[in-house]
C-alpha cells in the first residue's frame, strides 16, 4: 500500500518536472493554427478582407479580431471549414454567397486594355494590347479585382458553369 | 481460412439480391441489324479517361472505319467513323448523363455508301508479340463493353506488365433485363472463344476462366462446345445473383481470390474482361476493323417489340426505339428512360440521347416497373448489411451522409462501395441508400479537385509575385546600371575637358 502510494506520487513529481521543463524548452514559436487556415485560404492575396493578404487574415482569424466570414472568395465552404477548425458557430445568412463564381469576359465589350490582366494575382487573364481578353478557368480564383478596373465593364462575376465532369448527383431529399 | 470464413461458411456466403431477370423473351429473339441511320451523333468522351480529340474536319468526307478523333493521354481511346459519309459539325450534344448536361460531339451524315476504309488484317495473331496486340487494340479504338467502357488496351497491356495468371472473362451479365452477352455467346461462341485465346496471348495469363450466370443454359452449351478444343479456356457456369458480373464479386467466386480494399485486380494476379470485348478484340485484330457498332438490348414493359439489336455507334436512341417497333402506345405511361442496366444504368432526360460504346442496353419502363415510393424511416432490419456484396453498412453510411459527415461515411468504407444498388434495392423502407453514397462519391471527387485547384492557384499567385519582384529589381538594377553609365561619361567628359583646358593653359603660357 504504501510503495504504491510512494511510487505514484514519485512517477506523478517526475513527470510534472519533465512536463515544466518541456513547457519552457520545447515551446513552439508563432501559432501553428495560423498556418492551417493559410493553407486552407484561397491564396490569391487579393485584399477582399482588408487584411494585408491570406497570411493577414489567416492571422486575424485565429486570433478571433476577424470572423470566419471575411474572405468572399472562399465563400460559405471556406466559412464553414473554418468554423469547423475552430469549433465556432457562424451566421452565414449574412454572406451573399450563391456559390462560388469566376469571371468572365464579354467579349463585344473588351476593348483589350490590359488593366484586368496586370492586377490578377494567379495571372489567370490572358491577353494582349488592343486584343480580346479571356479568363482561364480553372485559375481564376474569384476574388474579383479585375472587376473594378475595367472601363468598360466587360467583366462580370458569373457561377462557374457546371460542365459533366463537374457534375455531383444531387443529395436524395431526407426522408 | 479465417475464422471470418468458417463463420461465413456455417451461415451461408448470401451477399447480393436475386431480382426478376426480365431477360426472357428479349432474349430468345434473335438479333435484328439495324441499318445505318440517317446522323450520326459521336461524342468525344464515349470511354473513361480523356475525351479524344477530333481529327476531321467539317465538310470533310470520311470512310467507315476511319479514324475521326484520337486518343489524348494515358487513359483514353479513339473514335472512329462507323460508316463513311461526311462530317457535318463538331458541337455540343445531350450527354448519355443523367446530368441532362452537353458534350462535345461529332456529327457524321452518312452517305448510304457504307464503304470500307483500308484494313490491316491478320491471320495469325499468335504470331503477333503481345505488346503489339495492346498497340491495335488501342488503335481500334475498343473499349469494356460491360458498362464502364475503360479502354481495354490500358487493361490488356497492365495485365502483360503486372504480370497475371488468369484472365476473368466476365459473362455474367447479372444486370436484369439486360441480354446483349448472352445473345452473344450463343450467336458468336467461336469467335468470343477466339477473341479470349488473343486476350490470353495478349496478356500473358496462363487461363481464362469464362463466368457464365446459370440462368442462360444456351450460352453456356454453346461456349462449352466453342471452347471444346481449347484447354486454356475455361467455361465455369456460376449461380444467378446480382451483381455476380461485377469485377470483384466474380473474382473472388471464380478464383477464390479477394481483390484488397485499396487495390486492384492486377494485384492477385488478375484481368477480368467483357465477353462481348473479347469479341471487339478479335474483329480489331483479325480483321483490322475498329470498334463501330455493338449489341444494344431493348427492353422495358413499355417497348412494343423488345430484343437485341445491332447498332452503330452514334445511333440516337429514338431511331434505335423506332426500328425496334417502338413504345407501346406511343409512350403513354412511360415512367423512366434507362440507358444500360436497370440496376447501375443512367437515367436519360429524353430519348434523342446517342448510343455509345459502353450502352448494353435502352430501357422505357412503366409506373409498376419504376414503383417510386416516398422513402419511410429507417427500421434497422440489416437487409441492406445483408445484401452488400461488399459488406459495408449502408444504414450506417447514409445517416453520416445525409449529415455531411464524409469523413466518418469513408471510415465506414464508402471508398469500396461500387453502387451496386442491392441495399436501395432490398431496403423496406424504400431508402435511396445507393443514391447517396453515388452523391458522396461525386462531394468527395468535387472536394478533391477544389483542393488540388486551390493548390495550383497559390502556386500562381506565388509565381506573379516572384515574377514582379524579378521585373522591379531587373527595373532597378538596369536604372542603376545606367546611371552610373551616364556618371561615367560625364566624369570621362570632365576630366577629358580638364585636360583640354591644361594642355590650352600650358600653350598659352
Amino acid at each position: 500500500m504504501i510503495a504504491a502510494i510512494l511510487s505514484l506520487t514519485l512517477l506523478g513529481a517526475a513527470l510534472g518536472i519533465i512536463l515544466g521543463v518541456a513547457n519552457k524548452f520545447l515551446q513552439v514559436e508563432g501559432n501553428p493554427l495560423v498556418d492551417e487556415l493559410i493553407a486552407m485560404m484561397p491564396g490569391s492575396n487579393c485584399g477582399q478582407c482588408g487584411f494585408p493578404g491570406c497570411s493577414g487574415a489567416a492571422a486575424a482569424i485565429a486570433d478571433g479580431t476577424a470572423a470566419p466570414t471575411c474572405c468572399p472568395p472562399g465563400g460559405k465552404s471556406l466559412a464553414t471549414a473554418i468554423a469547423a477548425k475552430l469549433g465556432l458557430t457562424v451566421d452565414l445568412s449574412a454572406m451573399s454567397d450563391d456559390g462560388p463564381k469566376i469571371a468572365m469576359v464579354s467579349e463585344e465589350l473588351c476593348i483589350g486594355c490590359c488593366r484586368c490582366s496586370k492586377v490578377c494575382p494567379t495571372d489567370a487573364i490572358i491577353g494582349a494590347a488592343k486584343q480580346v481578353h479571356n479568363v482561364f478557368r480553372e485559375a481564376c480564383t474569384g476574388c474579383s479585382s479585375c472587376i473594378e478596373k475595367c472601363p468598360t465593364e466587360a467583366l462580370v462575376m458569373k457561377p462557374v458553369p457546371v460542365t459533366l465532369q463537374h457534375w455531383v448527383m444531387p443529395k436524395p431529399a431526407a426522408a | 481460412m479465417g475464422f471470418m470464413n468458417l463463420f461465413k461458411h456455417f451461415l451461408g456466403d448470401d451477399w447480393g439480391v436475386h431480382p426478376d431477370d426480365h431477360k426472357r423473351p428479349a432474349a430468345d429473339k434473335p438479333v435484328r441489324i439495324m441499318p445505318v441511320p440517317h446522323k450520326l451523333y459521336l461524342p468525344l468522351q464515349q470511354h473513361l479517361g480523356g475525351p479524344a480529340r477530333p481529327t476531321v474536319l467539317v465538310g470533310q468526307k470520311v470512310k467507315k472505319g476511319e479514324l475521326i478523333a484520337e486518343a489524348q493521354g494515358m487513359v483514353s481511346a479513339p473514335i472512329h467513323a462507323p460508316t463513311s459519309g461526311t462530317i457535318t459539325a463538331v458541337t455540343e450534344i445531350t450527354a448519355p448523363h443523367p446530368s441532362g448536361l452537353t458534350l462535345p460531339a461529332i456529327i457524321l451524315e452518312a452517305d448510304g455508301a457504307d464503304e470500307w476504309c483500308e484494313l490491316q488484317c491478320c491471320d495469325d495473331p499468335f504470331a503477333l508479340p503481345a505488346v503489339e496486340i495492346g498497340k491495335r487494340v488501342a488503335a481500334a479504338g475498343v473499349v469494356g463493353l460491360g458498362g464502364a467502357a475503360f479502354p481495354s488496351a490500358v487493361k490488356l497491356t497492365g495485365a502483360l506488365r503486372a504480370e497475371v495468371s488468369t484472365l476473368v472473362m466476365n459473362g455474367g451479365e447479372c444486370e436484369p433485363y439486360l441480354s446483349c452477352d448472352d445473345r452473344l455467346m450463343r450467336d458468336a461462341a467461336a469467335d468470343i472463344v477466339d477473341g479470349i485465346r488473343i486476350m490470353l496471348h495478349a496478356t500473358g495469363a496462363q487461363v481464362a476462366l469464362v463466368g457464365i450466370e446459370d440462368n442462360k443454359p444456351e450460352a453456356i452449351v454453346a461456349m462449352q462446345a466453342a471452347a471444346a478444343g481449347f484447354d486454356a479456356v475455361q467455361i465455369r457456369p456460376v449461380p444467378a445473383r446480382y451483381p455476380m458480373g461485377s469485377e470483384k464479386q466474380l473474382i473472388q467466386v471464380l478464383t477464390g481470390r479477394e481483390v484488397p480494399a485499396d487495390g486492384r485486380a492486377f494485384d492477385i494476379g488478375v484481368v477480368v474482361h467483357n465477353v462481348g470485348t473479347a469479341l471487339a478484340v478479335r474483329a480489331a485484330i483479325r480483321d483490322g476493323r475498329p470498334l463501330i457498332s455493338r449489341l444494344v438490348t431493348v427492353n422495358g414493359n413499355c417497348m412494343a417489340n423488345p430484343g437485341n439489336i445491332e447498332v452503330r455507334v452514334g445511333t440516337l436512341a429514338e431511331e434505335v426505339i423506332s426500328f425496334s417497333g417502338g413504345l407501346k402506345g406511343d409512350g403513354i405511361g412511360l415512367a423512366r428512360r434507362v440507358m444500360g442496366g436497370p440496376m447501375m444504368g443512367m437515367q436519360i432526360p429524353h430519348w434523342r440521347v446517342p448510343v455509345v460504346k459502353g450502352t448494353s442496353g435502352i430501357l422505357a419502363f412503366d409506373t409498376a416497373e419504376v414503383a417510386e415510393q416516398e422513402p419511410d424511416p429507417c427500421i434497422r432490419c440489416g437487409s441492406c448489411v445483408k445484401a452488400c456484396p461488399m459488406g459495408l453498412l449502408p444504414l450506417e453510411m447514409s445517416s453520416r451522409i445525409r449529415n455531411e459527415a464524409y469523413s466518418e461515411a469513408i471510415d465506414l468504407g464508402l471508398k469500396d462501395c461500387i453502387a451496386c444498388g442491392c441495399c436501395a434495392y432490398v431496403c423496406p423502407s424504400k431508402i435511396p441508400l445507393v443514391q447517396y453514397f453515388v452523391h458522396a462519391k461525386g462531394e468527395l471527387a468535387a472536394q478533391d479537385r477544389a483542393k488540388l485547384r486551390t493548390d495550383a492557384t497559390k502556386k500562381l499567385a506565388l509565381q506573379r509575385q516572384d515574377r514582379l519582384e524579378r521585373e522591379a529589381r531587373e527595373k532597378a538594377e538596369a536604372n542603376a546600371k545606367r546611371k552610373a553609365e551616364r556618371e561615367a561619361a560625364a566624369a570621362a567628359k570632365a576630366a577629358a575637358e580638364a585636360a583640354a583646358k591644361v594642355e590650352t593653359q600650358g600653350e598659352s603660357a
